[in-house]
């Protein structure tokens, strides 16, 4: 039982990384419905940003966190602005493969500028240990938690409360009809590249902080991982990101811990094609008829 | 039947000068060993890409697996050249992955055609990462990790003019077939096409399997190309490269898919000696080509021997007309 909830604890925390991931692929998605392949490169951007802010500059956890967040909401908004905006019109599959062009740009640019190798992430956290009965949480897997989950809410507040928020689910409802009633479109999608990209920036730091590891292709499979889990919770909505996060990661985890890691991918995507299967706008979504 | 009109033997002489001119070329050692691996890779992007193209471009459904029924050709080939290097192996090795490849296709596509989509591209993109996975972990038939090594290399230029070959026959012919003009519909509409009575799963699968089938010749090609192969090689960024090439032909063209894996092709092997900013270069010219072109180079479009000779008639026309 002990081990049981400490692979539910180890699976949370990698989830809530991978749910922070799929929240921007999700929000981008249901704005624009481009599958945005360039956000796990936004990620392991976050990652070095944090690295350079903690390493080179010797700030602490918190301040790289927002250095992070903020260069990589740049970052996204000049991606948007620059390869995706003149291809708004365009077929989805053209945007797509402008959105892969974009993540190759960002791996081989920074293996220009960092080289190729794998780099120790700073420790920070002091790796202290907690135990609840027989369950062991590090400090680490508390920051993780407790920055995800705040900035998580400060998500839903973002979306719910704010104008910008109405004006978000505004455009991704029908953007037509958004801009009719004198929305600004493309500061909208703007405004959702910045907010999606701030996450994934979070989320490379935390990964950074969790494995003690960064390096250029960090973001290929997470981001991958991190896309299958936003369409297993119903892609385009922001509470199936964060259940399709979780649930990767704690399938993966106990895949791993009680049968073998060599198979976790392999079980995760046999999960996800069932549930397609079952119910083929993900856990949460709704299924729309068709009207001709 | 008029099967040989002048257009296909346009097209059939075009291709029987195009091979003895690259024999002749190859013969004369203008192409070297390090140009024939480039031709190697041209000649096996070309057949997967069109395999894609039938299914993304002619049929509307959006895969992002192709690789998958890739490795099982190669894994398949491999196998059997171990136990026979030599030609015969490699031919029963090809049927066998073509065989393999078309069923897993079967039963993977009959459940999973009914996604649309990205639902359907990440469905494929799981599925090519389960037959990877599965490959990883089938022992010594397999060799995990590391993969097989050891396999004969027989491919050459005529081998892989066939494999073209043999794939253009099996999808030009399907695409101007009944059957083919019923998947084009599908692609144009679904809902119409099946309230015109077509049963569109069942022409999807048809799509699907020939595409597999397709795929599995180009792996058993890249087997006796290369000394070895491993799992890795059939990752998701070879069904990217993939795609690549389709999207950059033209969806739904079947030259345009030709001329854009040669151009890709020439354009990797100019880009080699470049070395970090060989990527970065890659990365910007397919941004630029998306953002400028993006419907790809031919969008719909073929070139034509149909077009070809009637503006050669209506060129020759006028002078006749003249000089009398």
């Amino acid at each position: 039982m002990d081990q049981f909830l400490q692979q539910v604890v180890n699976g949370l925390s990698l989830g809530s990384i991978y749910a922070l991931l799929a929240l921007g692929y999700t929000m981008v998605y249901g704005i624009i419905k481009l599958i945005n392949f360039a956000h796990g490169e936004i990620y392991m951007v976050g990652a070095y940003v944090g690295y350079t802010a903690i390493q080179n500059w010797g700030l602490g956890l918190i301040p790289a966190l927002f250095i992070a967040m903020t260069f990589c909401a740049v970052l996204g908004v000049l991606i948007e602005r620059v390869a995706y905006r003149p291809l708004r019109n365009a077929t989805r599959i053209a945007a797509l493969i402008t959105a892969i062009g974009v993540s190759f740009l960002l791996q081989y640019v920074m293996i220009l500028f960092m080289g190729p190798d794998v780099r120790t992430f700073p420790e920070t956290v002091p790796a202290k240990i907690f135990k609840f009965g027989g369950v062991q949480v590090n400090e680490q897997q508390i920051y993780i938690f407790v920055i995800s989950i705040i900035l998580m809410f400060l998500l839903q507040f973002i979306v719910k409360k704010t104008k910008m928020g109405k004006a978000m689910r505004a455009v991704s409802v029908d953007s037509d009809a958004a801009k009719l009633m004198g929305i600004n479109v493309d500061t909208t999608i703007s405004f959702t590249f910045a907010l999606g990209s701030a996450l994934a920036g979070a989320a490379g730091v935390l990964v950074g902080v969790y494995y003690n590891s960064i390096n250029p292709l960090m973001g290929a499979a997470p981001g991958l991982k991190a896309f299958v889990a936003a369409v297993f919770g119903g892609i385009g909505l922001i509470p199936g990101a964060m259940l399709g996060g979780l649930s990767i990661g704690v399938t993966e985890i106990m895949v791993s811990g009680y049968a073998s890691s060599l198979i976790k991918d392999a079980v995760v995507y046999a999960i996800l094609i069932l549930v397609l299967l079952i119910k083929p706008s993900g856990l949460l979504g709704k299924n729309k008829k068709e009207k001709v | 039947m008029k099967q040989l009109n002048k257009y296909n033997a346009g097209w059939l002489a075009l291709s029987v000068i195009i091979y003895f001119v690259v024999q002749m070329l190859i013969q004369a050692d203008v192409i070297d060993y390090y140009y024939q691996i480039t031709l190697m890779n041209i000649c096996m992007d070309i057949i997967l890409a069109l395999g894609l193209n039938l299914i993304i471009g002619f049929t509307g459904q959006f895969s992002l697996g192709h690789a998958g029924f890739m490795s099982i050709g190669a894994y398949c080939c491999a196998i059997m050249m171990l136990k026979m290097p030599d030609l015969t192996g490699f031919l029963l090795g090809l049927l066998l992955g073509v065989i393999v490849a078309s069923l897993v296709a079967l039963i993977v596509a009959i459940p999973t055609l009914r996604l649309k989509g990205d639902y359907l591209a990440i469905a494929t993109l799981g599925i090519s990462e389960i037959i990877r996975i599965a490959i990883l972990n089938m022992g010594d038939l397999t060799n995990g990790a590391a993969g097989l090594s050891g396999m004969p290399i027989l491919n050459n230029w005529t081998l892989s003019f066939f494999g073209i070959m043999l794939s253009l026959i099996i999808i030009v012919n399907y695409i101007k077939s009944s059957p083919g003009r019923a998947t084009i519909a599908i692609r144009e509409d679904e809902i119409a096409a099946e309230s015109m009575g077509i049963n569109t799963t069942k022409y999807k699968t048809i799509a699907f399997v020939i595409g597999a089938f397709t795929a599995s010749i180009a792996g058993s090609l890249y087997a006796s190309s290369f000394s070895m192969i491993k799992p890795d090689n059939f990752g998701f960024m070879k069904s990217v490269d993939i795609l690549i090439i389709v999207v950059f032909g033209g969806l739904g063209s079947v030259t345009g898919t030709i001329i854009a894996a040669i151009s890709l092709g020439i354009l990797n092997m100019l880009l080699q000696p470049f070395g970090q900013l060989r990527m970065i270069i890659y990365a910007i010219a397919l941004i630029a080509i998306m953002v400028f072109k993006p419907g790809g180079l031919l969008q719909h479009k073929e070139l034509s021997m149909k077009k070809l000779f009637g503006r050669l008639s209506k060129k020759n026309t006028p002078k006749k007309e003249a000089s009398k």
